[in-house]
């Protein structure tokens, strides 16, 4: 079931409190393969220059090569041009961007957004904070008892006043994943713009914006093998003539006259000042990675190494696993508690075996509270995980009930 | 492991001066955002000294012994003398290495005592 990967990943030979680095952190952040952080060495030692600035070589190599990365990404999620693709510098950044340089244009007092219960804090604080103050209503579409998305639920929210839907496309707490063409269908059926946060989905799964039929969608590089410091924010071409740019100063702008300005009409208008040239160059090489690799066997190797995981942890009668039941539904993200352990005692046995795991409300407390829990311990895995890890992680389970003399 | 020595996971299990007090003095709640841990901290003082003690709290192994063995601590103290109580103390009663992820956790019950007399002296 090994992709045999981890000799590309130099972090893994690390070792933790004297044993081998287990890391099932992926849902907060993934490693980084060799390649790119060679790219960025190389960057910084044979093309640094700012870019859409000079005639000079060296910015007309970074340019094109920061540029490339725009083209890819377009590939990468099947957009029909570079000119959908602007970068940011993570999920949150895109998201808080089409709330400031569409929403505030496009949704008024009266009118409503939903979002789902499942969303991670950068999908539900921004509407939050822009329904208070426009007078927009904010909808949640509620869940099954299956940790899935009520579908008749949302059916029931969705109305002429729908103007944005803001969903995930899996979760970063209970892996549920969230049928997102069906989504949009049903949303733009009532004339509603859809807004995807593909931060979890796209690294496990493939990406297709032009099936889907979103308006937006958003996702970090750091999650997807790359930089920390890259995000991406996809706009349906159509859209991007009726958005205000997102910040005002440099390389965003057309003409500059002593008291007014022209802004550039394109992607252009959202990336303002210096951007991250470096981590976006390496970022293209993470998706190399990924495209190499490919992500049909990507998403494959991460739903059975899961699918073990979750079989292997459910044995335990003192375990409780908070996911779906179909594993057709699963992202590779097991969340769950153990009687009479609380999940930050769990994490730090489990780090005192090697493996990094996260414990708390993972940036999604509205979701944790609707699971009943006050907080949960979460493995999530990715492609340089093995069944070994798995099988670490379950001795370090072993020695969170021996510790606290749990009876199973 | 070090850090889950027999006597935290005592106080862990069987917190002493668990439960609420009716004659309060006063009640404070205190929590850490961060994982929702919560502590509900009632004295009962008297000439500025903590007479009785009682709390019921949620969370992690440290965080809900270290305020056990507090609470054992601070019974029959001068209000005076708690005040220039540093977080020392804490860790010298826990006896265990408390790495930074932890740090929080450890010095919850401390901060509800502080944030106690504060309120008292109001
Ligand atoms: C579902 C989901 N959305 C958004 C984010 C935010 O990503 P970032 O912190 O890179 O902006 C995360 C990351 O934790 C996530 O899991």
């Amino acid at each position: 079931m090994s992709l045999n990967l981890q000799k590309d990943f130099p972090i893994l030979k690390r070792r933790v409190h004297g044993k081998k680095l287990v890391y099932l952190d992926n849902a907060a952040t993934s490693q980084k393969p060799k390649v790119v952080m060679d790219i960025l060495q190389k960057f910084y030692t044979t093309m640094n220059a700012n870019i859409h600035r000079g005639v000079h070589t060296l910015s007309e190599e970074s340019t094109a090569a920061y540029e490339a990365v725009r083209e890819k990404t377009a590939k990468f999620i099947g957009a029909k041009s570079a000119g959908e693709i602007v970068f940011t510098k993570n999920a949150t950044e895109s998201i808080n961007c089409v709330a400031v340089s569409w929403a505030k244009k496009n949704i008024k007092k009266g009118d409503e957004i939903i979002v789902s219960a499942l969303e991670h804090h950068a999908n539900l604080v921004p509407w939050q904070e822009f329904c208070r103050e426009t007078g927009a209503a904010l909808k949640i579409i509620p869940l099954t008892a299956d940790f899935l998305l009520d579908l008749e639920g949302f059916e029931k929210l969705l109305n002429l006043n729908t103007k944005l839907v803001c969903v995930t496309g899996m979760s970063n707490v209970t892996g549920s994943i969230v049928p997102l063409k069906q989504i949009t269908e049903m949303s733009r059926a009532v004339g509603a713009k859809v807004l995807i946060d593909a931060a979890q989905s796209i690294v496990h799964m493939a990406t297709n914006v032009s099936d889907i039929g979103c308006d937006f969608l958003v996702f970090s590089s750091h999650k997807m093998l790359g930089p920390m410091g890259v995000g991406v924010l996809y706009i349906k071409e159509s859209l991007i003539g009726q958005m205000s740019p997102y910040m005002y100063g440099g390389d965003m702008i057309e003409t500059v006259e002593q008291y007014s300005s022209k802004y550039k009409m394109d992607y252009a208008k959202f990336e303002a000042g210096t951007q991250n040239v470096a981590d976006v160059i390496a970022f293209g090489a993470a998706l190399d990675y990924l495209k190499k690799v490919g992500m049909n066997a990507i998403e494959k190797h991460d739903r059975e190494l899961f699918a073990y995981a979750k079989e292997k942890f459910g044995k335990f009668k003192t375990v409780k696993i908070f996911s779906p039941n179909n594993i057709k539904n699963c992202g590779p993200v097991l969340s769950f508690v153990v009687d009479g352990v609380h999940p930050h005692d769990i994490a730090s046995i489990f780090d005192s075996e090697g493996v990094a795991i996260r414990a708390g409300f993972h940036c999604a407390e509205p979701l944790v509270r609707r699971l009943g829990v006050s907080s949960t311990a979460r493995m999530s895995f990715y492609l340089y995980n093995t069944k070994a890890d798995v099988d670490t992680a379950v001795k370090a389970l072993q020695k969170v009930l021996k510790i606290f003399k749990v009876k199973n | 492991m070090d850090l889950y020595s027999e006597n935290i996971l005592d106080h862990y299990q069987n917190p002493h001066n668990s439960g609420e007090i009716t004659d309060r003095t006063i009640r404070v709640f205190e929590n850490n955002p961060l994982c929702g841990d919560t502590i509900q901290m009632d004295l009962k003082i008297k000439n500025d000294t903590i007479i009785d003690i009682a709390f019921i709290g949620s969370g992690c192994a440290i965080s809900q012994s270290s305020m056990s063995m507090l609470s054992d601590e601070i019974k029959g103290k001068k209000l005076s003398v708690l005040k220039k109580m540093k977080t020392d103390k804490v860790y010298k009663l826990l006896q265990v290495p408390i790495s930074l992820g932890r740090v929080k956790c450890a010095l919850l019950g401390y901060a509800t005592l502080q944030h106690a007399i504060k309120d008292f002296e109001k």
